[in-house]
């Protein structure tokens, strides 16, 4: 076990995957000086066929992924903020989702698109979205969400051996957070949620930076005799539905806190998949916390006031735990 | 030693003469068989633009990569892409180039470097960069050439592709099929200034061909290419021709006006490619018996293929959802 930050896991697992496999590619605007530091040294290292500044054109740099991986090549490509992936997506949801489909199956395309995502640091509106949603609801990518140090390296490493489009979104927040990283050649699988903390009251699924939040929560709840059970789905697609409903079958109550707005969130998937499959075991609804549907304001009294805290999920937590049991 | 390319060779007349009539002849068959119902969609035909892929395509081998548009059938062929394959596709079977999961608009042989037609417009631009940017990584000489419409010639990846593919001097040649139509709008009220011109601010070569003109084309895309294979980046080819077809076949069922004159589309159809590529053959020398022969064993062919591929299996529903990700079809 090592001690690094996420940032450090991350650019650890760069370094080694791409010494590992010469046909691995980075490229993005930055990428050489490296904004987050995720990227930091690999020009040096790598030299500038494979590690390459772009100019600001994510429309076109989608669609050169997808280009260069239908040629054989691995690329990465850093998108910086994921709000930015946006200018990008028509390539991500047209070309990338689909041409393995389209084509029968002939289209091999390992792509990593890599992000930092998520508000809580005054970023404003348009650097703090968590647009996961939106790529679950494409079908044809698969989407790496990690909370913490260890995860992070175990999950890009997945990523970038992955013969599918990964998109791997890192906790802007929580980047410089240190945590235990294993030694050695560290893979996570996709779709296997890890469970943080066990309990057997209440099951709180929470994504990426919401894990910290929940594990907050969790302390104070265990104060007042509750003990919650924390997942990290680590994965939204695979999402691993097994792992959660065990857990529910286990405790009986669900809370999902995701920092993506409600509408449509991962929340509500991760809810419908409860009232689908897990309906005879659940004791009371489903709570999501979530921020709502508006966008990310700027001042930090404002962002407060929507994004979600410990008090929020302990609070909903013991509401869900004062309804009767509906079964 | 530079390749001198004044006129192709009677051999490689005569073998782009018969890949435009493969295309003729699977798209006639393919407009009659939408218009017979037979068709699950509509197909956007290349019938009159023919000379343009077949031209380009014949300096290619298949290492190299194209990317092509939603009027696709014509680049598949041109690139050597196998007629039956295309046809079933079309025809939503199982035998199909992508087992009756792209259809027309989607027809791809990686195989063949055809890295597929695009529903997108201007879908293939990002692609062919890439593409471009692998085989610059490998050195071994591969280009990218990326098909694409005068309408597609506004979207602002082409400039972005421009841009790139300069600055990292990628082997990249841009083809601008100009039509002159975007679906139905006019290129002149889509389009300011000369798309050609497009070319020159970021120190890229821009190439015109006659796009009606097998000939003229291959020569402009034999130097434009050459250029590209030097390692001095990207060219812009403008093949300047007509779809003398609807922009989707049987469009005249649901448009409640024309959109063009009939004189328009008659001056086209006065310079077909095909009856002009057999005017150069019969130029060459080559007997008026032989064209007629290669006439013939075309239309065999194709009426053959489309024959066995009409009575092709239906693509199983159990294919769809391991479709997605490649782990799940192991
Ligand atoms: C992104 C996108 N916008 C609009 C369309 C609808 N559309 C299909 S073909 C077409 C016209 C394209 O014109 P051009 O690029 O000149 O190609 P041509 O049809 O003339 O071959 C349009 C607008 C589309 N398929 N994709
Ligand atoms: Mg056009």
């Amino acid at each position: 076990m090592a001690k690094r930050r996420m940032i450090q896991a991350i650019n650890d697992a760069m370094f080694e995957e791409m010494e590992r496999d010469p046909r691995i590619v980075l490229f993005g605007e930055d990428v050489e000086i490296s904004m987050f530091g995720d990227t930091k040294g690999l020009r040096e290292r790598f030299g500038p066929d494979r590690v390459r500044d772009t100019p600001i054109c994510e429309a076109l740099l989608t669609g050169m992924a997808v280009g260069m991986a239908a040629a054989g090549w691995r690329p990465v490509l850093h998108m910086m903020f994921a709000n930015f992936m946006y200018t990008g997506f028509d390539a991500i949801a047209n070309q990338m989702a689909k041409l393995r489909l389209m084509t029968g199956g002939q289209m091999k395309l390992p792509i990593t698109i890599m992000a930092g995502f998520g508000g809580g640091r005054s970023t404003a509106a348009q650097h703090s979205d968590c647009p996961y949603p939106l790529f679950m609801n494409l079908g044809g990518v698969h989407v790496a969400v990690p909370s913490n140090a260890g995860d992070a390296k175990g999950l890009f490493k997945s990523a970038v051996r992955s013969d599918d489009p990964v998109i791997f979104l890192e906790p802007g927040g929580r980047g410089g957070e240190m945590g235990e990283v294993p030694d050695g050649d560290h893979l996570v699988p996709f779709g296997r949620a890890s469970v943080r903390r066990s309990g057997s009251d209440v099951t709180i699924v929470a994504i990426s930076a919401m894990v910290k939040l929940a594990e907050q929560a969790a302390k104070q709840l265990a104060q007042d005799g509750i003990e919650a059970e924390i997942l990290d789905p680590r994965t939204l697609v695979p999402l691993d539905e097994d792992g959660i409903l065990a857990s529910l079958s286990r405790t009986g109550r669900l809370v999902v806190v995701d920092e993506a707005r409600d509408r449509c969130s991962a929340a509500s998937q991760i809810a419908a998949v409860a009232a689908d499959r897990g309906f005879a075991m659940l004791k009371g609804p489903v709570r999501r916390v979530t921020v709502p549907d508006v966008c990310m304001p700027y001042a930090p009294v404002l962002e407060r006031s929507v994004y979600p805290n410990a008090e929020r999920i302990a609070d909903v937590v013991r509401e869900l735990l004062n309804c009767r049991d509906y079964r | 030693m530079r390749n001198d390319y004044h006129n192709p060779d009677p051999e490689k007349l005569v073998a782009m003469f018969e890949r435009m009539l493969v295309i003729r002849e699977t798209e006639e068959y393919l407009g009659a068989q939408f218009r017979a119902g037979e068709l699950p969609a509509g197909v956007h035909l290349y019938i009159g633009q023919e000379a343009s892929g077949v031209g380009i395509c014949a300096h290619l081998g298949d290492e190299d990569w194209i990317t092509s548009t939603h009027r696709g059938h014509g680049h598949f062929l041109a690139k050597g892409g196998d007629p039956y394959a295309m046809i079933a596709e079309i025809h939503a079977k199982s035998d199909g180039i992508c087992g009756g999961f792209g259809g027309t608009m989607h027809v791809a042989d990686v195989s063949r470097g055809i890295l597929g037609a695009n529903g997108i417009v201007g879908g293939g631009l990002g692609i062919a960069t890439g593409a471009a940017f692998a085989a610059k990584l490998e050195g071994n000489g591969k280009v990218a050439v990326c098909f694409f419409g005068d309408g597609a010639a506004n979207q602002g990846t082409f400039m972005e592709a421009m841009n790139v593919a300069s600055l990292w001097k990628l082997p990249l040649l841009l083809v601008c099929e100009h039509n002159g139509w975007s679906e139905f709008t006019r290129s002149e009220v889509a389009t300011s200034g000369r798309i050609i011109d497009r070319a020159s601010p970021f120190n890229i070569p821009g190439f015109e061909a006659d796009g009606n003109d097998v000939a003229d084309v291959w020569r402009v895309s034999g130097r434009a290419l050459e250029s590209v294979r030097s390692g001095e980046g990207p060219a812009l080819l403008v093949t300047y021709t007509y779809r003398t077809r609807g922009h989707v076949e049987a469009e005249v069922n649901f448009l409640s006006q024309p959109y063009r004159s009939e004189e328009e589309v008659a001056s086209w159809v006065a310079k077909d490619p095909i009856e002009r590529g057999a005017a150069l053959l019969a130029q060459g020398g080559i007997a008026e018996e032989e064209i007629s022969a290669i006439r013939a064993r075309v239309k065999a062919s194709i009426a053959e293929m489309a024959k066995r591929a009409r009575s092709a299996a239906d693509p199983d529903p159990a294919r769809v959802r391991s479709m997605m990700f490649s782990a799940a079809e192991a």
